[in-house]
């Protein structure tokens, strides 16, 4: 018996079609990883599955017979259950509150069965191995435990099929194996789970069957025990992929960022950064590794100037900037790609070329003393649309229509495109796909090679690693570890990540 | 692949011709294009709003008839409404004047919106600049009409800035909400000008209630249309609103302040971490946005009224915010949404003179299209508008 068939499923939007032709099948026990780059059509292919599109073209069938869904609900209604990337949960309801919200168990007047209720949670967390405390408040929960609620409320409604949108996306390193043990539990229990992912690792690692998007078409299916990355990838692509960043030996020069006993404190006193010190060379590429939240966001807020230290130093160029703000510097030469491309590093709104001039809109070549030079600006950006590979080639439409990676490459056009001694990479490639990816990478290895000393901020081990000649840990706020990265190991970097001291 | 990236092209005096020409040319289709992100298009510019406009007319019209109007009641009545907005000379210089202040307080409450602060504290902007208006209006004597008027507007604007810097600088320094504190500031301006139009050296002589003294006749804005009909009060602060229109427009897409203004509101985050100093440019942005309100405080008293007396804002600021909604924080839409307004109130008192239909209507009518401005999907669904892809959002509830 098939849990799940799609059958030539096609869904055409006013000058695009989203998805052609699209036939798959899905088994109880089956975990089915659903990969493909940015506008491949994942996300639409979801959305026909919970109802929320209506297809063109073409069936669904579950356990072999035909359903026509209207609604997320029909789909609900049927077994198909949906954790969204961004989670929809009441953050000031308790888990079980949110749990039930929508299917409250009711008796007379429509007064909420609390006791009813919660046992109902109590026994589908024990049955899945989610352990979650059905009072706590929503609001208190790391985002790990946050995604068990949202998949309690989808075995609640009797899910058969769960699909999963980018689900490691938010998640820390040990959320993520935990989520796997999650998933391989809802499997063995006949469980159908489809994930949607750009990260190949965990396609490869945790799924039964690959099945590989790109221009709305399924352009294979892969077996993740015989497979390898670099096959898939080029199956997302179209092309070879080179994941292996290539690098010459480093020529190091002279210390362009000297960083010094640097202490950053929150509200209530606990440090946050605590004593780091490093210096960063010319030519070289810095990796700072470590898991979400062991102080690396205010690290990089005090060397870029956008939060103040409790102690310590900042050497930019020899120049003490430790008490200067983010636009000197900007000036004095130093460029930052924040670690979260939507919300820091541009205005949705603003039309690339705008963005492209967000933080040098003020220097000589843009502006005169009150106006802005509209064809100097126009011409920026034309120039860096072309020579960043930035889609559409159009400069006149917001930001906010591009794609993750596109955005991401507007960024990297605006930071590097300018002459600096001194590169703060937060997060390059977070949620940006494969072919993107490359690209970023290797402008940032042109970057060190011209001279320009790059410190790069991610919680992706191996793109530090990739990247990095060099490599600090962080932990609880320390760096706890520096090698060479020709020195080291995933392993022992990883151990260093997890807390282990020397 | 690892291509040198740089600015390299801004000199392409070294391209070849053919380069430089295919160059040449999408650098200026996309000046023309760029900066018109904002460019509004006709459907969202007029069509919804006109819609919006026709179905109110209706509405009021249909609460007419329910409260015992005929139908060519309603008709004559809205004859009446449209007669009395641009049926006559004296129809048209009293939908100026009305819209004149108007234009201002949009602009006021527009300007900051699009800097991503909510100014409800027009009200109290116009009170403030009007009051330095007046004092300078009537205490200066001995200088020539152009030289006093330009000093009078100019204490309005400044009268102006200073009510609005106060909230900007308080956000920028304590975060405290705009929208609490210019509400407060509204009360204070108003109960302050109750409270100095009784002191001596502000009120008028020999009165006991509180008027000030009136504005010398070298302070006064000059009417326009007085060769036509002395009567007719259409002054020459319907120009300076317009001009102060088309300033607001240059500032915001050609100058780095506006640029500036613009990157804070639609992403204060994003903002901060290009190096902008967004608390400065709050203040900024509320102190221009006051002066803009001064200004219309200012050019009612130089204008209109020729005295202070309490109140004399009359609800302004307030209508500005409907004004700046209608017109879409755009400054040439809220010129047009300050002339309707205008129009509406204008043509209101004739009709209330010759119909007989309350004025009140007038204010539900105005309700009623801010309702189906505000919620343009309504308007869309009733008739079957398909939406524009660039639709500028016109509220963003109170998020600061």
């Amino acid at each position: 018996m098939t849990r799940l068939e799609l059958r030539g499923i096609t869904k055409r939007f006013p000058g695009v079609i989203a998805n052609q032709d699209i036939s798959l099948k899905a088994e109880p026990g089956q975990v089915l990883a659903l990969v493909g780059e940015n506008g491949a059509g994942k996300t639409t292919l979801m959305n026909i599955l919970y109802g929320l599109y209506q297809p063109d073209d073409g069936q669904i069938l579950l356990d072999d017979k035909p359903v026509k869904f209207k609604g997320p609900g029909d789909a609900i209604a049927a077994g198909i259950g949906m954790v969204h990337q961004h989670f929809m949960l009441v953050p000031v309801f308790t888990v079980y509150e949110n749990v039930i919200l929508g299917v409250e168990p009711t008796g007379a007047a429509g007064v909420i069965k609390t006791k009813v209720a919660r046992d109902e949670v109590i026994e589908i967390s024990n049955r899945y191995g989610l352990a979650v405390d059905p009072d706590a408040l929503v609001e208190d929960l790391p985002v790990g435990i946050r995604q068990r609620v949202e998949i309690i409320k989808v075995l609640l409604r009797g899910a058969q099929v769960l699909v999963f949108d980018e689900p490691t996306s938010v998640l820390t390193p040990q959320e993520v194996e935990e989520f796997f043990v999650i998933v391989k539990e809802l499997r063995d229990a006949g469980k159908t789970i489809i994930f949607i992912t750009h990260k190949l690792k965990e396609a490869i690692s945790f799924s039964n069957q690959i099945v590989v998007l790109r221009g709305g078409q399924v352009v294979g299916s892969a077996d993740p025990k015989t497979v390898s990355e670099e096959e898939v990838a080029a199956m997302m692509v179209g092309r070879e992929v080179d994941l292996v960043v290539d690098k010459e030996v480093a020529r190091v020069g002279e210390v362009k960022l000297r960083v010094r006993n640097l202490m950053v404190v929150d509200d209530y006193g606990r440090p946050l950064v605590d004593g780091v010190t490093f210096d960063l060379k010319g030519g070289e590429i810095v990796g700072v590794a470590g898991v979400q939240g062991n102080g690396q966001t205010e690290l990089v807020e005090v060397i870029t100037g956008l939060r103040q230290p409790a102690k310590g130093q900042v050497e930019l160029l020899g120049v003490d900037v430790t008490f200067k703000s983010a636009r000197e510097r900007h000036a004095l030469g130093m460029a930052h790609v924040p670690e979260d491309r939507q919300d820091m590093g541009m205005v949705g709104a603003f039309s690339v070329m705008e963005n492209l001039i967000l933080d040098s809109y003020y220097s000589p070549t843009f502006a005169g003393a009150i106006t802005l030079k509209r064809q100097p600006i126009a011409k920026n950006a034309v120039d860096l649309v072309e020579q960043f590979d930035i889609r559409p080639p159009m400069p006149a439409v917001a930001a906010s229509t591009l794609s993750g990676g596109n955005q991401q490459k507007m960024i990297v056009a605006r930071e590097f495109s300018r002459d600096v001694p001194v590169i703060v990479c937060s997060q390059p490639t977070r949620g940006v796909d494969v072919g993107s990816i490359e690209y970023i990478h290797a402008q940032i290895v042109a970057k060190r090679d011209q001279g320009a000393a790059v410190l790069v901020v991610s919680t992706e081990l191996d793109e530090v690693i990739a990247l990095s000649d060099r490599i600090l840990v962080m932990f609880q706020g320390r760096v706890v570890a520096e090698r060479v990265t020709s020195e080291t190991s995933p392993t022992e970097l990883g151990l260093y990540m997890a807390g282990r001291t020397n | 692949m690892a291509e040198q990236p740089g600015r390299a092209g801004l000199d392409a005096r070294d391209e070849t011709l053919g380069q430089e020409s295919v160059q040449g040319a999408s650098v200026r289709a996309a000046v023309m294009q760029s900066f018109a992100v904002d460019r509004l298009d006709w459907r969202t510019a007029f069509l919804v709003p006109g819609l919006a406009i026709f179905s109110a007319l209706v509405i009021g019209g249909l609460i007419l008839m329910a409260t015992g109007s005929s139908f060519s009641d309603v008709l004559s009545a809205y004859r009446a409404l449209f007669m009395g907005a641009f049926g006559s000379w004296r129809a048209i210089s009293e939908t100026l004047v009305a819209a004149t202040p108007l234009i201002l307080a949009g602009l006021a409450v527009a300007l900051a919106f699009r800097a991503g602060l909510f100014n409800i504290g027009g009200e109290g902007q116009i009170l403030i600049g009007g009051l330095f208006a007046v004092i300078l209006g009537f205490s200066i004597s001995g200088v020539p009409a152009p030289l006093h008027i330009t000093l009078a507007l100019l204490g309005g604007v400044l009268g102006g800035a200073i009510w609005g810097a106060i909230p900007g600088y308080l956000k920028a320094k304590t975060g405290a909400h705009e929208v609490i504190t210019t509400i407060m500031l509204n009360f204070i301006a108003l109960r302050l000008l109750d409270y100095l139009l009784l002191r001596s050296f502000i009120q008028r002589e020999g009165r006991n209630d509180p008027v000030s003294e009136s504005i010398l006749p070298s302070a006064q804005l000059p009417r326009f249309l007085t060769p036509v009909d002395p009567s007719l009060r259409v002054h020459i602060g319907i120009f300076i609103a317009i001009a102060i229109a088309a300033l607001t427009q240059w500032l915001l897409f050609r100058t780095k302040l506006g640029f500036e203004m613009r990157a804070v509101g639609a992403n204060p985050v994003a903002a901060k971490y290009a190096g902008i100093n967004v608390g400065r440019s709050y203040v900024i942005t509320m102190a221009i946005a006051g002066g803009m309100a001064g200004v219309a405080g200012a050019l009612q008293i130089l204008g209109v009224l020729g005295r202070a007396t309490p109140g004399f804002s009359a609800r302004l600021g307030f209508d500005g915010i409907a004004v700046a909604l209608l017109g879409r924080s755009n400054p040439y839409g809220v010129v047009l949404a300050a002339l309707l307004f205008g129009a509406l109130r204008a043509g209101g008192q004739e009709m209330q003179a010759t119909a007989n239909v309350g004025i009140d209507i007038i204010a539900v009518i105005q309700a009623l299209i801010i309702i189906f401005v505000a919620a343009p999907a309504l308007i869309r669904a009733i008739y079957r508008v398909k939406a524009s892809s660039a639709q500028a959002p016109i509220s963003k509830g109170w998020s600061g």
